[in-house]
């Protein structure tokens, strides 16, 4: 048997102190409390024992006394409210200059690409000392991902991605669990978060043979897949200019206001006519089962990086193109990456 | 062991829990309220889910919904509040002691009944030969946007009817939304299903309650197995109310898109 | 104050509701209450000591990290069982199908329930949902996870879910039926002179669990029968790939499943209830307060069903909304615990073997109740959700909680259903073993869950070992703790002290007729005129 253990986590990240600070202090308010009632009863069985001599006291109660052992807790609680709140929030707004990574979770396995091309199973490093964000996405059922050493967990959810964020400050490996049941090998869903110092990270990623970046990976494929035929910067185009598009406000023709962020670029290749931006025609077609999880990837980050545009402002189309059908790229016959429904009566493939 | 020296706590139908007939009939109608609002928990989950789901595909509902027969589903709302006219008669008429009137408005209750059911049976089967069942179980499978009848590639095929509607629509967006629709079918089929199959009990209740009712056990003294047969019966009107505007009438004033 | 006279030694009553009929056809056709409590009795019985056995399993897989003794689909099977077991046919039904069914009744002063045959119906439809959940077991097991979050239960794995589904569902009907039974009764059939503010706080804690039951049942039915049509026909309500939000399943299901934790300890806070009174033989402290903070937790537990769902892809404002409310929802179980303790206040205590329990109850639920503070505090939960705490938590409300309160009301009722006393040393032992073997089980669970132990992990990290192989030890601790009641029941059945009308000296209708009491419960039907708990009378009722 393994006699190591410890009793409390590694703090590996700069909000792991704040979440143990409230826990420290939650244990200590329910030692407090428990002790508290635990001896009033032991204190009051014994003093409180039945004797033939003495009989039980019958007291008609106290409003004011109720009122008060209502009131304090509530109050107690506001606090702890106000301060978990106050972490989480933080832990769900992401700073602007966080390094980003994507992940995806599929049955039973996590695979992390960087922003230079490197791909890793299983294994995250990262740098120390500055944040991290990774986007994640499911290719199949709900996973979580879960590093206890940064206090970090976010469910992975198929078809819309969802990040978290964490500063690790301390160089380490540190576990990576999968945290949502997700079949079969949902305990064997593990593997290393790896924080270097920044100088270790720049040399990791200069090793390892080098595909390029992703973004030129997404550019290979925004070729490859037909995108230009549609969305080129010229006003000919029979589809909006990316350009400068990630992180805007897009006015769709329903005269909604989205913003263009990673679900939404998703969502528009995958089910392009749920947000038709406004001054262009619905269409577009879909390339859900066209286009696997890992290059759509790509194609965002790719996407991310178009830079400002100066003419042809995205939304400020006024008369669309005539289109006629036969012009539309058919998909159906290019390579099909396998995705979708699949009957239920077989365990899960895997693409 | 009551004291009272009314003949009714006498009546044979006074179960032995109770102290009177007025404290049985209360309290078995308080139960069939509370019965109902269980009811009403679980369709209005259903109806939440189907919310929800209608304003994240509202296009997809629009055309399913324009492919099922609107004259059929009025037809079966009237049916339905004609059946429910006829159970309120019963009820009055169990409660007067009529005994031929209370059983032939139950029958009348039950022929609408059975009338509903028909139709829907029909509803059903066009559905079935159209391809427009979800899932791909059922018959041939769902296909809304072409080649579910090998002669005639139009049968059933929304993507077509979309771009009837509005032929500036291209094609790839159209059989988009067509595959869409198999969400709003699915709801059609889970919440016209699970309105029949309480139809069904009702019938069921309907033909025990016509029993009992030709037996001439229900009068002034006691008719409460007729008033809460009527509650269920309306219950399920009711919801049937709620059904038809929700899966048949969306966005049916608009002329095209 | 003793008397010259003899007391006289109680004897059974010549005939009661158990001799009235004999024969098979006589208890499964039976419309009396307290036969049909009787069924339900064997029946939960059975599924606590089935779940018990997938529990044991587990904590003997677990005392290696590797994943030794089962296969994992073996083990996703034994958690997703064992908890289905225990929530839906032990935990949900326990005290209201048992304890419930057989007192409320008399307790109120009526002869029985509004609706027996609707009672005896709701056993049956308990049976056949047992049977389907039995089916399913007997077909290989199901490995979900009791919560059937899809798209993992609807896509992706062969066991056969729709059986479970079913079965699930089925059962809920029967508790559907039994809360409106008990809601009718209360509002409709309450004695001459029982009005509200007379009923005993067990039948107000029963009447908010009915609340629950009947309003929160509904919803998983619908959800489990859409999981039930999506997996047999491949449809997509909750699948992405076919256009789903696997997320809506979640608030679909946990609008259920967060009241029905609900429906487990309200009954156990209302026997608590009954119980100190009786052994510190005191009116209980505030009344009106333990009373309503039932009806607020029936209604608060509706609309913080979200708080399973902070990391779950939930906007920030919902989560911080539903952790708000989540805080609000504690409120009036604290104040019941402050209200117990005062009801010791100068009392007299006897620590017979139920208020033993009731103790245990109150220090654990405690602690229990606390941890689910950790959990709504948003930024903590983010790092404890989904971990052993969560497991830790849970289990010291529902076993440290609901079960110790279960024990302590069969021991404290017992006379009254049978008619004989259970020893009461073997008792005590049995009370102390539970209570040691429970805390050595389950504390060791919240250290695992803060050190990042996932929940329903097959192997584990080696550095988790020393707490889990601790964890073991408590199990076969516990294990014995409530293997021994089922023994001493059984000898007292036949071997048992006679117990009389009234061995505690209790207030309440149900002491006031025999034991056990004759089939239509009163001989004469009461009239009240006494408040509850009225043990300051004791010299008018000649008590000492």
């Amino acid at each position: 048997m393994n006699f190591n253990f410890q009793i409390f986590p590694t703090k590996a990240s700069d909000m792991a102190g704040q979440v143990d600070s409230l826990y420290l202090f939650l244990v200590l308010l329910t030692t407090f409390f428990s002790l508290l009632i635990a001896l009033l009863i032991l204190f009051f069985a014994i003093k409180y024992r039945r004797t033939p001599e003495r009989k039980a006291e019958q007291i008609h109660g106290s409003t004011l006394l109720e009122i008060v052992w209502s009131v304090i807790p509530l109050g107690i609680s506001m606090v702890i409210f106000a301060w978990g709140a106050q972490i989480y929030y933080h832990m769900e707004r992401a700073p602007a200059n966080a390094l980003e990574i994507y992940g995806v979770g599929k049955q039973w396995m996590w695979k992390f690409q960087h922003p230079g091309g490197q791909r890793e199973i299983n294994e995250l490093h990262v740098p120390m000392g500055r944040p991290v964000k990774v986007t994640l996405i499911s290719q199949d059922v709900i996973h979580s991902f879960f590093v206890p050493a940064f206090r970090v967990k976010q469910d992975v959810l198929p078809n819309r991605y969802v990040f978290t964020w964490f500063t690790a400050t301390v160089p380490g490996t540190y576990h990576l669990f999968c945290s949502q049941y997700c079949g079969t090998k949902h305990s064997g869903m593990v593997g290393s978060v790896v924080v270097m110092t920044q100088e270790d990270y720049a040399n990791w990623l200069a090793s390892g043979k080098a595909e390029g970046s992703l973004a030129s990976q997404g550019e290979k494929l925004f070729q490859q897949y037909g995108c230009t035929t549609c969305h080129r910067p010229d006003s000919g185009a029979r589809g909006p200019n990316l350009d400068g598009l990630y992180g805007r406000s897009v006015r769709l023709e329903d005269n909604r206001v989205v913003l263009a962020d990673d679900n939404y670029i998703r969502e528009s290749i995958l089910e392009p006519n749920a947000k038709v931006v406004s001054g262009f025609r619905s269409i577009m077609p879909t390339f859900r089962g066209v286009v696997g999880e890992e290059d759509l990837i790509s194609i965002t980050e790719y996407i991310k990086h178009l830079s400002e545009q100066e003419l042809n402002p995205l939304n400020n189309r006024s008369t669309p193109t005539q289109i006629r059908d036969n012009e539309v790229p058919n998909i159906q016959q290019q390579q099909r990456v396998p995705q979708g429904p699949r009957p239920a009566t077989e365990p899960g493939k895997k693409p | 062991m009551s004291t009272s020296q009314t003949t009714t706590d006498h009546h044979p139908a006074l179960a032995h829990q109770f102290d009177s007939m007025e404290q049985q009939q209360n309290a078995s109608t308080f139960g069939m309220w509370v019965f109902l609002l269980t009811e009403i928990m679980m369709f209005g989950g259903l109806f939440t889910a189907y919310l929800i789901y209608r304003i994240k595909f509202y296009p997809a509902f629009v055309a399913g919904s324009t492919s099922i027969s609107v004259s059929w589903g009025f037809a079966n709302t009237l049916v339905l509040i004609g059946s429910s006219f006829t159970m309120a008669m019963a009820v009055w008429a169990a409660q007067r002691g009529k005994r031929q009137m209370q059983v032939w408005f139950l029958i009348g209750t039950m022929v609408l009944g059975a009338a509903f059911l028909g139709v829907k049976a029909k509803e059903y089967t066009d559905k079935y030969q159209e391809c427009h069942i979800p899932g791909h179980v059922i018959g041939k499978g769902f296909n809304t946007w072409g080649g579910c009848s090998a002669s005639d590639n139009k049968l059933g095929n929304i993507a077509d009817e979309i771009r009837e509607k509005d032929p500036n629509i291209p094609e790839g967006a159209a059989k988009q939304t067509a595959h869409q629709t198999e969400i709003f079918f699915s709801f059609y089929f889970a919440m016209t299903g699970l309105h029949a199959f309480h139809m069904v009990i009702g019938m069921g209740l309907m033909t025990w309650l016509t029993l009992r009712a030709s037996r001439g056990e229900f009068g002034p003294q006691y008719y409460t197995p007729m008033e809460l047969g009527g509650l269920y019966w309306h219950f399920v009107d009711i919801v049937w109310i709620f059904l038809f505007p929700l899966l048949y009438l969306i966005s049916r004033h608009h002329h095209g898109v | 104050m003793s008397t010259a006279t003899t007391i006289v030694k109680p004897v059974m009553p010549e005939r009661h509701y158990l001799n009235d009929n004999y024969g098979i056809r006589s208890w499964l056709l039976t419309k009396d209450h307290k036969r049909i409590a009787i069924l339900y009795l064997i029946t939960i019985t059975f599924f606590f000591f089935l779940g018990g056995i997938f529990a044991a399993l587990i904590r003997l897989h677990l005392l290696t990290p590797n994943g030794e003794l089962f296969q994992s689909d073996t083990y996703n099977k034994l958690f997703t069982m064992h908890g289905v077991n225990m929530i839906f046919f032990f935990l949900v039904p326990s005290v209201p199908a048992t304890l419930g069914n057989f007192l409320l009744p008399i307790m109120i002063g009526t002869k029985d329930l509004a609706f027996p045959k609707i009672n005896l119906l709701s056993w049956y439809i308990f049976v056949v949902g047992a049977g389907f959940a039995l089916a399913a077991l007997v077909t290989g097991g199901v490995d979900t996870g009791w919560t059937f979050y899809a798209p993992l239960s609807t896509g992706y794995l062969r066991t056969h879910v729709i059986l479970l589904a079913v079965g699930v569902l089925i059962a809920g009907f029967a508790s559907i039926f039994t809360g409106l039974n008990f809601i009718v009764t209360v509002h409709r059939m309450r004695a001459p002179g029982m009005t509200w503010g007379r009923l005993p706080l067990f039948v107000w804690a029963n009447y908010a669990t009915s609340i629950i039951m009947i309003l929160g049942t509904p919803v998983i039915a619908i959800t489990l029968i859409l999981v039930a049509l999506e997996r047999g026909f491949h449809i997509g309500i909750f699948d992405p790939n076919l256009g789903g939000d696997p997320v809506l399943f979640q608030h679909m299901f946990w609008f259920y499943s967060h009241p029905a934790v609900y429906i487990m300890i309200l009954p156990g806070m209302g026997v608590i209830s009954e119980i100190v009174t009786c052994f510190s033989r005191k009116r209980v402290f505030g009344y009106s307060f333990i009373a309503f903070s039932s009806i607020a937790i029936a209604v608060f537990g509706f609309v913080v069903w979200a708080h399973h769902m902070f990391v779950a892809g939930i906007s920030v404002y919902s989560a911080l909304v539903f952790s708000v409310l989540s805080y609000a929802v504690a409120i009036p179980s604290a104040v019941k615990v402050f209200n117990w303790t005062a009801t010791m206040y100068k009392g007299s205590v006897k620590l017979d073997t139920p208020m033993l329990y009731a103790l245990a109850f109150i220090g654990l639920f405690t602690i229990g109740g606390m941890t689910g503070l950790f959990l709504a505090a948003l930024g903590l939960d983010i790092h404890i959700h989904d971990t052993y705490f969560v497991i830790a938590h849970f289990h010291y409300v529902m076993v440290g909680g609901m079960v110790t309160a279960y024990l302590g009301g069969l021991h404290f009722w017992w006379p009254k259903i049978t008619g004989r006393m259970y020893p009461e040393p073997p008792a005590k032992l049995a009370a102390l073993v539970t209570f040691i073997g429970f805390n050595l089980t389950f504390f060791p669970q919240f250290i695992l869950g803060y050190l990042g132990m996932p929940r329903r992990y097959w192997a584990y990290p080696p550095e988790f070992q020393v707490l889990n192989v601790l964890s073991t030890a408590g199990a076969s601790i516990l294990a014995v703790g409530f293997i021994l009641p089922l023994i001493y029941f059984a000898w007292s059945l036949k071997f048992g002290e006679i117990a009389g009308d009234n061995p505690w000296q209790a207030a309440g209708l149900e002491w006031e007729t025999s034991s056990p009491p004759p089939t239509h419960n009163f001989d004469k039907p009461p009239v009240v005129t006494k408040e509850p708990y009225h043990y300051g009378d004791e010299e008018a009722d000649g008590v000492h």
